[in-house]
């Protein structure tokens, strides 16, 4: 009985879409999104600039592509450090005895107290403003609810008998990490990645508009909102598009979660039937 | 007839689970529903009392008392449940609230259905617990349900069941999940207050001793259609169908192993 | 001839989740003072209901969980003995529910493979992984098959299978077919029943139902509340039990009405 995951669907498309944008700006852009023009300044969408010029004259709609690079890579990089933390810290609690993990779960509990910016500012002002800070800030502060969520889904599937059998056919610990937990993890995991990389994005983007991420002069999405938001009576136009970029990025990883969720989760249980 | 139920179809999207199922049932009478795992028999006792998910689809016709059951909406069949219409799940941790004592999920039937006030309700809640056999009914009435004890637990179940005295009890597998000391106790229990209220009772099981025991009349099910539909007696004496001469063979086999044993001065 | 299993004096006890954050931990004894001999060749069903100690006595035997008090003993030698691996080649274990009991991730084939690779077995895999199928009445086809795809009755085969793979002399099988429909009951319990006859297995089952032990097993041990209240030969503790709870328990066994058309 397939019915059609719409969520799995267009939430694909949008971060395919986004990905496309991404490599895109390799290659080609309409303009260079560093040439400051300033008799165009803020020029409307029109047929030499699509989405128009921003306050230097600058073409708003190069600067959205070669801007997906930095939310895209930070996105991207900080998700991995996440999830690897994460994994790592929630399945060697789930199995470590009660005086290792005790601590371990309080550890953890304290780095999800934090919010992500809070963390990331904290570092800037430590280590100066750039993309590195903002990919280990954000992936560091991700970790916690990663390794939480790993942690609850380990020790149930430690509970499932055919652990127990692992066990007594002989099988280490390890070999039960590689063989059991893992695979049976990894619809969990994707789940959970998607849900990190919006999370992500919508950090960096934060961080960038608060001028702690991603510096001058590579372009940002969060930079281009916080330095265009003071046209948004005037000309809401040219805030608008740094803002749809980044709601459609996100949304997308969003949906893609949850489509993925919906898709994963049916399967794994039809075999409990 | 209290209950007529005749062409009982329930599909999920292309699966048909119940296949063109029919029986009655009159006031006082006993109908027992056995059958394997998958066989439909907790899916037709759930469209009788009307709690079949959303994604079902219905056909047929469930008359109760006169009163076709399947063009009655939600909120109508709301008025029929706990009031008319009573029933006692398996698993008795899940069927209760967990975060409500025990006398107070007695009382909310009889709160929705008699109008009672709060103080009377619980009064004859606790009067409810001394009924179905719990020591010390007020202090029971207090407790939650992970307080109690699985058997504990199904007798609650059944106090929630019986509240308003329904004149149809539907039990889905009320004993499965209990060791086999406490099952005899509940089925007692169950037939005796069966037998006070002269309600009916549908009873729906994998264990054919049990309904056996239990009923006077049994519908095998296999399928989702019934495949044979006779007395009790009759039906262990001389089943007529393949499925039912499989399942009461091995009944019959595995109790024989086992009365052979216990039977004293046995060589 | 020595025993395949002794236990002495056998005690575990639980401690609980204190209810107060300074207060002393309450303990559960979920076993107290369990003395029982396992000989090879023996058939023998612990039977008790929930609650009674039966699985906790079942991990103690299995290695998989450490007595509070008092030791568990494998052919003389106490456990955990130095060369588990050797124990676990020896020592086999079949689980009740056959949705869990099985990787929903790895094929029937890696499934009954799996012992063979952790336990060093130098035989063939592939052909041991035959063997042990076919002893459970499964054909090499189901070999590639997942566990989603399988019955439950199935399921319960390739657990068995899984248990036999290593060449075990003896198979602990906690309700092994309490989780199945009736008919497939009979199935799955001839096949562990000629597992005895067939490879001379020694065989623990435990069970709740008396109408499984009756047909698999020779030896009875009735657990309450931790303790061993009775024990001897089925049919002698069938017959005239002594104890009060082996009674009720007799007692309580649906059956069947009487007077059938048998003579």
């Amino acid at each position: 009985m397939k019915q059609r995951n719409s969520t799995l669907v267009i939430g694909a498309s949008l971060v395919g879409f986004s990905i496309a944008v991404f490599l895109l700006s390799f290659f080609w852009t309409p303009y260079d999104p560093l040439e400051i023009n300033p008799e165009l300044s803020l020029t409307r969408p029109s047929a030499a600039h699509w989405l128009g010029t921003d306050e230097n004259g600058r073409d708003i709609l190069s600067n959205i592509i070669v801007g997906s690079r930095a939310t895209l890579v930070v996105a991207m990089v900080s998700v991995m450090i996440c999830m690897l933390l994460g994994v790592s810290i929630g399945v060697a609690t789930a199995m470590s005895p009660k005086w290792v993990e005790s601590p371990a779960v309080f550890g953890v509990d304290i780095l999800l107290a934090l919010p992500t910016v809070l963390l990331a500012i904290v570092l800037t002002a430590v280590y100066g403003p750039s993309t590195s800070t903002a990919v280990v800030a954000i992936g560091l502060a991700l970790s916690a609810p990663v390794a939480q969520v790993t942690r609850r889904e380990v020790k149930s599937i430690l509970l499932a008998d055919y652990v127990t059998a692992a066990k007594t056919s002989g099988s280490g610990s390890l070999r039960i990490v590689r063989k059991h937990i893992l695979p049976n993890l990894r619809a969990s995991l994707f789940v959970q990645a998607s849900g990190a990389s919006a999370i992500a994005i919508l950090a960096e983007a934060t961080l960038s508009y608060l001028g702690f991420g991603t510096p001058p002069p590579d372009p940002s999405w969060g930079r281009m909102m916080a330095s265009l938001q003071q046209y948004l009576i005037v000309a809401p136009i040219f805030p608008l598009w740094p803002g749809l970029a980044i709601v459609i990025t996100v949304l997308g990883f969003n949906l893609l979660g949850d489509g993925l969720r919906e898709a994963l989760d049916p399967t794994l249980r039809r075999q409990t039937d | 007839m209290l209950l007529q139920v005749r062409g009982l179809t329930v599909r999920f999207g292309d699966d048909v689970v119940v296949d063109d199922v029919s029986f009655d049932l009159d006031s006082g009478q006993r109908l027992g529903i056995i059958g394997e795992s998958g066989a439909g028999k907790t899916l037709t006792s759930l469209a009788v009392i009307g709690l079949l998910p959303d994604t079902a689809s219905v056909q047929g016709s469930i008359v109760f008392d006169g009163v076709e059951l399947l063009e009655k909406t939600d909120a109508e069949m709301t008025l029929l449940r706990g009031n008319r219409i009573g029933m006692v799940f398996q698993e008795p941790l899940t069927a209760l609230n967990p975060l409500m004592r025990v006398g107070r999920q007695i009382a909310q039937p009889l709160r929705i259905h008699r109008g009672m006030r709060m103080k009377a309700a619980l009064d004859r809640a606790t009067e409810l617990c001394a009924r179905v056999g719990l020591p010390d009914p007020e202090r029971m009435a207090r407790m939650f349900p992970h307080q109690l004890s699985g058997g504990q637990r199904q007798r609650i179940g059944l106090a929630i069941a019986l509240a308003c005295g329904p004149s149809l009890l539907i039990a889905d597998e009320p004993t499965s999940a209990l060791d086999v000391t406490v099952q005899e106790e509940v089925l007692k229990l169950i037939d005796g207050l069966v037998k006070q209220e002269g309600s009916s009772l549908v009873f729906v099981s994998h264990d054919l001793p049990v309904v056996a025991t239990m009923t006077e009349r049994v519908a095998v099910m296999r399928g989702g259609k019934i495949v044979e539909l006779a007395d009790t007696r009759d039906l262990l004496d001389s089943p007529r169908h393949e499925y039912s001469q499989l399942l009461i063979r091995a009944a019959n086999s595995s109790d024989d192993d086992f009365l052979n044993l216990a039977r004293p001065g046995k060589t | 001839m020595t025993a395949m299993f002794q236990t002495e004096s056998l005690c575990r006890t639980f401690k609980l989740p204190r209810t107060r954050v300074l207060g002393a931990h309450a303990s559960r004894r979920a076993l107290d003072n369990i003395n029982l001999t396992v000989n090879p060749g023996d058939r023998l069903g612990i039977v008790g209901e929930s609650g009674s100690g039966k699985t906790t006595l079942a991990r103690l035997l299995l290695g998989l969980d450490v007595p509070t008090a008092g030791s568990v003993s494998f052919l003389g030698e106490t456990l955990p003995l130095a060369d588990m691996k050797s124990f676990r080649r020896q020592v086999q274990a079949v689980f009740q529910d056959p949705r869990s009991s099985l990787n929903p991730r790895m094929s029937v084939a890696d499934i009954v493979r799996e012992p063979l690779e952790c336990l060093n077995i130098e035989e063939s895999h592939s052909a041991r992984v035959d063997e042990s199928l076919a002893a459970v009445g499964l054909s090499k086809e189901i070999c590639a098959r997942f566990p989603h795809e399988l019955s439950g009755g199935q399921r319960q085969r390739v657990a068995i299978a899984r248990a036999l793979a290593s060449r075990p002399r003896l198979l602990i099988a906690d309700e092994p077919v309490s989780a199945l429909d009736v008919l497939i009951r009979d199935e799955v319990t001839a096949v562990l029943s000629g597992l005895t006859t067939n490879l001379g297995l020694t065989l623990i089952i435990i069970s709740h139902d008396l109408k499984v032990i009756a047909r698999l097993c020779d030896k009875i041990l009735v657990l309450h509340r931790g303790i061993a209240v009775e024990h001897g030969a089925v049919a002698d503790v069938f017959r005239s039990p002594t104890h009060e709870v082996t009674q009720r328990l007799i007692a309580s066994v649906p059956r069947m009405p009487v007077a059938r058309n048998a003579p």
